[in-house]
């Protein structure tokens, strides 16, 4: 359900370490809690994310919820294809559906992230809280 | 373009657009009885253009059959019970609607001498004086154009206040049950939001009101009865401790079917309230509007009205009603002109044929209608606050939700059954809220017949709860894929390519 | 019913309100009255007025709030009680009527302005001005504004008070005092890396139509956007639409809204599509339904109060679906030719009247100007002019201190020649 090689946050981000970048998204949890989503509000390529500060946005029909930053570090790219397309984000939330790449100006932040296995036991101790 | 003709009681209609044929004409101007002007000699040819590319072009019997044709595609209050918690949908008197199409009121233009608009600054200095009477206030500006409108002119005020005190503080209060205009409006006024939790009656929990309240808290903004249809028991404590460290109480009108006649904000310690006219005063809706949100204050905040403010004039005992200006410690404008007249006409039109007496009967009839649909409805869905209520009830989809049917569908359902859905989802306090209010407006066959469809739709849910998934069956027009309607944003229409 | 609820009387309902909160008196509002009576007292205050249209006066008031021929079919179309009578279409199913002309209201706004997207109204032309601002603000990322002097003085009064608690600083460029047009070279002055958006009215408060082409031309070289704002609808009959702006901000009035001493009204705005996000108000989209039908409904609701509550784009929530459907009424019933005719005739007919008169600016005008009033007060005028029955201009010393010898006079395809010739021999 949720690939090993991610890093996860309480929020429901997901990073996936490249070439020294890492490409943020939200997680199949986050995309199904938040239904149907028709809107993706991105940073722009060069804004300077923090972590744990609001990176953008995104919108169902009749609910919107911020995105977290789960590290600190330059947008290098955003993904246009929600623009036009954000069903992506329902259809392949940890693959086609990710969000912008950072450089990471912290990578020791990663660190301080869930593992996959910790973060599928936060995930089932959120839905029997409901 | 629609072409097909579909099996209804009324065609299909297209869209203007594409009904246009080019050179149908519906109107005839008279002959100029001046010289003709050439536009573009006299405006300049790059400022002047050769056509509205597009605009309709349709006969006088094609614009009044489209018009006509869309309109059987509303419901309305003419057609039935509209039970929308929290929007008092009540009968529009037809008396209204002639009063305001006076002559002399409707064609009045707004810069015309004073002294010859002494009619309509009249029903307005009245309607002023009435609605501070029903509130228990001291004065009233008719200026805010819509309900949100006033609370943001009404919190403009708690600031003007503030600030002449030294400080305008930092943060509104905010119960987690209230309207989303509420939030909204305190950023508008350039305040910081902080939200406080309802007990488990729906009410506002007073001990942590109290450790909440400090001097940066301008305004405590409640709704009062609440979102619940509950009135706040502790209202003169909350204003207390309010007032005790020189915070205001902003009470939003919403909700003021449920005590017109019965108790007065004013007398139980609000400082500032909107009222809204298109729910407890009969304007009628429109499909969204206009509105109307007078605002209503206690003397204290009478310097920070906005401007102009009507007055007498010096010139003797019952002088002439005059614009008065000079008034140095106004918020300003909230708008053009003084307000949405029309809408003032047929609110004074409404307080007038109710009388004093009649408009407590209305609020008499209003809270027991929702008592009674409570009562009648509470064995077929849970009842999430046992607290009394006055003029609208809200339930919840618990038991539904079980076989899989929300809130939202038991409400298209209701369509099926030729009334409009309740409000869906509202207060957020409340998972799959149903909230119904009844209004006045309704007799005991008509809130029957509601009941007798809410009972069966609870035993279709038991039974068949495919049939209320997917509903509506019997109306023209199917759910809607509101999905597609967000992603792929179409706004407008346009000439096919 | 009582006895369904367990109780005695319909006091007893309200048993639990604390004693001290209870009004224990009738409200002191006279007994009610019949049908008759209200028709006859609101009957007598419109008697007690003395408006344009009726008395037989006449009147050549514009400023903001125009004279327009109402058509008959508009007071048919909207008292139909599911037009009249229906609340917010959030139900689509049975809101299509509502849903389908807020649709077309759409459509025509953007073919009268040049814009891609509008929405379904503002509250008027005052208040959309601020939220026009407030747009450009959350676009930009700048909080500055610059407002010519010539947008409507009370636009501008209702921008200072919104823009006073917003950290939204505004500061005001002045217009050239021979053609009454906004001094352009004010804008290369003012603006500055932190404005926002640049703010012009046309055709102005005097009348004149302005350059929006160079105004929207020096904004965009500096970063910023243009907002245009429109106060007599009429004029798009014959005016280029806007199409070098950014946002439209405009009144309707003049699309058989009844001038009512100044309200309700209804607004717009209306933007380019990479601004639809951040435009507020309601928004009708076109969409199907389940059986492959095309339909209507309420989009883009996430920039909306009720969702994102103190992150959304306005606290607006409602539109004047109402006179937004007057006004639809009204476009379809004048259509592509009405509009242009009525126009030229509102065009010949202020160009009759100022042909008379001793005008203050040169800049071209629609259905409005100004005359200068060297020899007498306006006010003298205007009260000579009242005894002959002709409600006349707007003094302008009230807004523009500087004008205090002026006068702003409209002319409307419903100035008749004879009433006209009786102002211009005022004048003499």
């Amino acid at each position: 359900m949720y690939p090993e090689e991610l890093h996860y946050t309480k929020q429901h981000e997901w990073v996936r370490l490249s070439d020294g970048a890492g490409v943020v998204g939200i997680t199949d949890y986050a995309q199904k809690e938040l239904g149907d989503i028709v809107y993706v509000d991105l940073p722009r390529v060069g804004a300077a994310l923090e972590k744990g500060k609001v990176m953008g946005s995104v919108e169902s029909v009749k609910a919107v919820s911020d995105i977290y930053a789960p590290v600190s570090g330059e947008v290098i790219e955003i993904n246009d294809a929600l623009s036009t397309a954000p069903e992506k984000l329902n259809e392949s939330p940890h693959g086609d559906g990710w969000l912008v790449k950072i450089r990471l100006s912290a990578p020791g932040e990663i660190s301080g992230l869930l593992s996959a296995e910790d973060y599928q036991k936060y995930v089932a101790e959120e839905e029997t809280g409901h | 373009m629609i072409k097909k003709v579909r099996p209804h009681i009324n065609q299909n209609e297209a869209l203007l657009f594409e009904r246009s044929s080019p050179g149908k004409r519906g109107y005839q101007l008279p002959p100029l009885d001046v010289p003709p002007v050439d536009p573009a000699s006299v405006l300049g040819a790059e400022n002047t253009r050769a056509e509205i590319a597009d605009f309709p072009e349709v006969s006088e019997v094609e614009a009044i059959r489209h018009f006509t044709r869309l309109s059987t595609q509303n419901y309305a209050i003419d057609l039935g019970l509209y039970p929308l918690g929290s929007c008092t949908m009540k009968y529009n008197p037809r008396v209204n609607e002639q009063v305001a199409r006076t002559e002399g009121l409707a064609w009045a233009h707004p810069y015309q001498p004073e002294s010859l608009a002494q009619g309509i600054l009249e029903v307005m200095a009245v309607l002023e004086q009435m609605l501070a009477e029903i509130t228990g206030m001291d004065a009233v500006t008719l200026q805010p154009a819509a309900g949100a409108h006033g609370e943001f002119t009404g919190i403009l005020m708690v600031r003007a206040l503030l600030e002449s005190q030294g400080h305008p503080r930092k943060k509104l209060l905010i119960p987690d049950s209230a309207h989303g205009t509420n939030p909204a409006t305190a950023a508008m006024a350039g305040y910081a939001v902080e939200n406080i939790k309802s007990n488990n009656l729906g009410m506002v929990d007073v001990d942590e009101l109290a450790r909440a309240v400090d001097q940066d808290v301008a305004a405590l903004m409640l709704t009062n009865p609440n979102t619940l249809g509950v009135f706040e028991q502790n209202v003169t404590r909350i204003a207390g401790i309010l007032h005790a460290k020189g915070a205001q109480l902003y009470m939003d009108g919403a909700n003021m079917n449920a005590l017109v006649g019965v108790a007065r904000p004013g007398d139980f310690g609000a400082d500032v309230m909107h009222l809204n006219l298109h729910k407890t005063f009969s304007t009628p809706h429109g499909g969204g509007g206009p509105g109307s949100g007078p605002v209503a204050v206690k003397q204290h905040l009478a310097p920070f009205l906005p401007k102009p403010r009507l007055a007498r004039a010096n010139d003797g005992a019952n002088g002439r009603w005059t614009w008065n200006y000079d008034l140095p410690q106004s918020v300003g404008r909230v708008r053009a002109f003084y307000g949405n007249i029309g809408m003032h006409i047929r609110a004074l039109a409404y307080i007038m044929a109710h009388g004093g007496d009649g408009l407590r009967n209305a609020t008499l009839d209003a809270v027991l209608n929702a008592n009674y649909l409570r009562v009648l409805l509470e064995p077929y869905y849970q009842l999430p606050h046992q607290a009394p209520i006055l003029h609208e009830c809200v339930f919840s989809d618990a038991r539904q939700a079980q076989r899989g049917v929300r809130t939202g569908d038991i409400a298209k359902r209701l369509i099926d059954y030729g009334f409009h859905p309740y409000t869906v989802s509202f207060p957020l306090i409340v998972p799959g809220a149903m909230m119904i209010e009844p209004t006045e407006t309704e007799g005991k066959a008509e809130l029957d017949l509601f009941v007798d469809a809410l009972v069966s739709i609870a035993k279709e849910i038991e039974e068949t709860p495919d049939l209320v998934l997917t509903a509506p069956h019997d109306t023209r027009t199917s759910r809607v894929d509101e999905v597609t309607a967000a992603r792929k944003p179409i706004l407008r229409w346009a000439a096919p390519k | 019913m009582l006895s369904a609820l367990g109780v005695e009387s319909l006091e007893s309902l309200f048993a639990h309100l604390p004693a001290e909160v209870r009004l224990n008196r009738p409200l002191n509002i006279p007994p009610g009255k019949s049908e008759y009576e209200i028709v006859d007292y609101f009957r007598a205050r419109g008697e007690a007025c003395a408006p344009p249209g009726s008395h037989g006066y006449a009147s050549f008031l514009g400023a903001g709030v125009y004279q327009h021929y109402r058509p008959v079919l508009v007071d048919t179309v909207v008292s139909r009680s599911e037009f009249l009578t229906s609340y917010t279409p959030y139900q689509a199913e049975i809101s299509q009527g509502t849903l389908t002309t807020i649709f077309e209201f759409q459509t025509m706004i953007c073919q009268l302005t040049g814009m891609d997207v509008a929405n379904a109204s503002m509250y008027d032309g005052s208040t959309a001005v601020p939220e026009a601002a407030m747009m450009a603000v959350r676009l930009t990322g700048r909080d500055r504004i610059l407002t010519s002097r010539t947008v409507h003085p009370e636009y501008r009064e209702v921008l200072a008070t919104y823009a006073r608690n917003q950290g939204m600083p505004v500061d005001e460029l002045d217009y050239l005092r021979e053609t009454g047009a906004l001094d352009l070279g004010q804008i290369e002055q003012k603006i500055d890396a932190q404005t926002a958006a640049v703010i012009i009215q046309s055709p102005n408060f005097f009348g004149i139509v302005e350059d929006v082409r160079r105004a929207a031309e020096i904004a965009h070289r500096h970063g910023a956007l243009l907002i245009f704002v429109f106060a007599e609808a009429v004029s798009l009959g014959v005016l280029e639409p806007p199409r070098d702006a950014d946002i439209v901000a405009g009144e309707l009035q003049s699309f058989a809204i009844s001038p009512s001493y100044g309200g309700p009204f209804a607004g717009i705005i209306a933007t380019k599509e990479k601004f639809m996000r951040q435009m507020p108000g309601r928004i009708v989209g076109e969409t199907k339904d389940t059986r492959g039908n095309r339909a209507f409904c309420l989009t883009l609701a996430a920039r909306e109060q009720h969702i994102r509550r103190e992150k959304a784009t306005s606290n607006i929530c409602t539109n004047q679906a109402l006179i937004a459907l007057m006004a639809t009424v009204f476009m379809t019933v004048y259509g592509k030719q009405g509009l242009r005719e009525l126009a030229s005739q509102n065009l010949a007919k202020a160009h009759y009247l100022a042909g008379k008169l001793p005008l203050r600016f040169t800049g071209p005008f629609f259905n409005e100007f100004v005359v200068s009033t060297s020899s007498r007060a306006p006010d003298a005028i205007n009260r000579a002019l009242l005894e002959r029955k002709i409600i006349g201009g707007l003094a302008l010393g009230r807004f523009y201190p500087e004008l205090d010898h002026a006068m702003l006079l409209c002319a409307t395809e419903m100035s008749r020649r004879e009433d006209m010739d009786i102002v211009a021999e005022a004048f003499t």
